[in-house]
């Protein structure tokens, strides 16, 4: 398939993305702009972090009044499940060049590394690299171009409706696990497993951890169980 | 001026993390089973990263949150397109609220 169609049919799956995120970002500029930040200083931090949960969480302990450091380390213990995540999504891309692999896994999120999971068939295509551009650039643009929105005209949106906007991600997460849990059950399990484990975990740890700690603890023992049940 | 720098630090700490598997992942010679292993990453992280955050969608009101994630369950299991889940726990919530 030519680069020019991989793209194309990568901007279609990138809808929900960009839809998703439009709403969350302008939560974000409004949020960060209500904290003090100015315009461009919000804007850059979508642009050079993008980050959703660690650009909210920054603002609100900058409402606190905490220390750079403090966020600092904050914002990488959040981000640090796109490691893994990463990590998943670049052992895929075996026939993409390490110029290309780079410029992708820059681009992984929550949402574009379970959506690029879905459609983890186009990694061995022609121009499958392509594909996967379109769909991280638009997520990407989505959020820079909402943040600026938000931090331009937030204060008139009626808070209701930003509110419920905060479901968004966790329903777009539900829709993209469904499918496959429907196709088989044993990551239904896995999905549970983890769930519990984050709701352990976060008694204890920081929110970022919990959710790195629980992914690799519910996927090694889903492996360990599956694996034995099968030979 | 601290802004740009807690900025700027926010996005190397975020930054790194993201690309270094670009340039590990071919150095290491992994046997099968990491691979069958990272396989089920995304399935365990999608859960990890569903709950508990979904109770705090609406700050002390679990409940919408639990609502809204059933509604879009449902809507998904009638296999709505992924745009139509979104609207539709949206509009759940926004009914709640």
């Amino acid at each position: 398939m030519r680069s020019v169609d991989q793209f194309i049919k990568g901007l279609k799956v990138g809808i929900p993305i960009m839809l998703g995120y439009f709403p969350i970002a302008i939560t974000f500029g409004v949020l960060a702009s209500q904290a003090g930040l100015s315009l461009l200083e919000l804007t850059g931090m979508s642009v050079m972090v993008y980050g959703g949960a660690a650009q909210i969480m920054a603002t609100n302990m900058i409402l606190l009044n905490a220390g750079v450091l403090e966020i600092v380390i904050a914002t990488f213990v959040l981000n640090f499940r796109h490691f893994v995540m990463s990590f998943s999504f670049a052992h895929r891309l075996t026939k993409t060049n390490l110029k290309w692999r780079t410029l992708l896994t820059l681009f992984i999120t929550d949402e574009t590394f379970s959506v690029t999971t879905v459609e983890k068939e186009q990694a061995n295509e022609e121009n499958g690299h392509w594909f996967y551009f379109a769909i991280v650039l638009s997520a990407y643009i989505s959020w820079v171009v909402g943040s600026f929105i938000g931090g331009f005209v937030g204060d008139i949106i009626p808070s209701a409706i930003s509110q419920s906007f905060g479901i968004a991600l966790y329903a777009m997460f539900i829709a993209l696990l469904v499918p496959s849990v429907k196709a088989n059950f044993r990551y239904g399990l896995i999905a549970v497993l983890a769930m519990i484990l984050n709701y352990g975990f976060n008694q204890f740890i920081q929110e970022g951890w919990s959710i790195v700690l629980s992914t690799l603890v519910a996927s090694g023992l889903g492996f360990l169980l599956f694996r034995r049940s099968e030979s | 001026m601290t802004i740009w720098l807690m900025i700027i630090l926010m996005s190397l700490v975020t930054v790194i993390p993201r690309i270094l598997p670009a340039f590990i992942v071919d150095k290491l010679k992994f046997p099968t089973w990491v691979g069958q292993w990272l396989e089920l990453i995304p399935y365990a992280a999608l859960g990890a990263l569903i709950f508990p955050g979904i109770l705090n969608v609406i700050a002390d009101q679990p409940h919408i949150g639990i609502i809204g994630g059933l509604a879009a369950i449902l809507l998904s299991l009638f296999r709505f397109h992924i745009v139509l889940v979104v609207i539709g726990a949206i509009g759940v919530v926004y009914f709640l609220l």
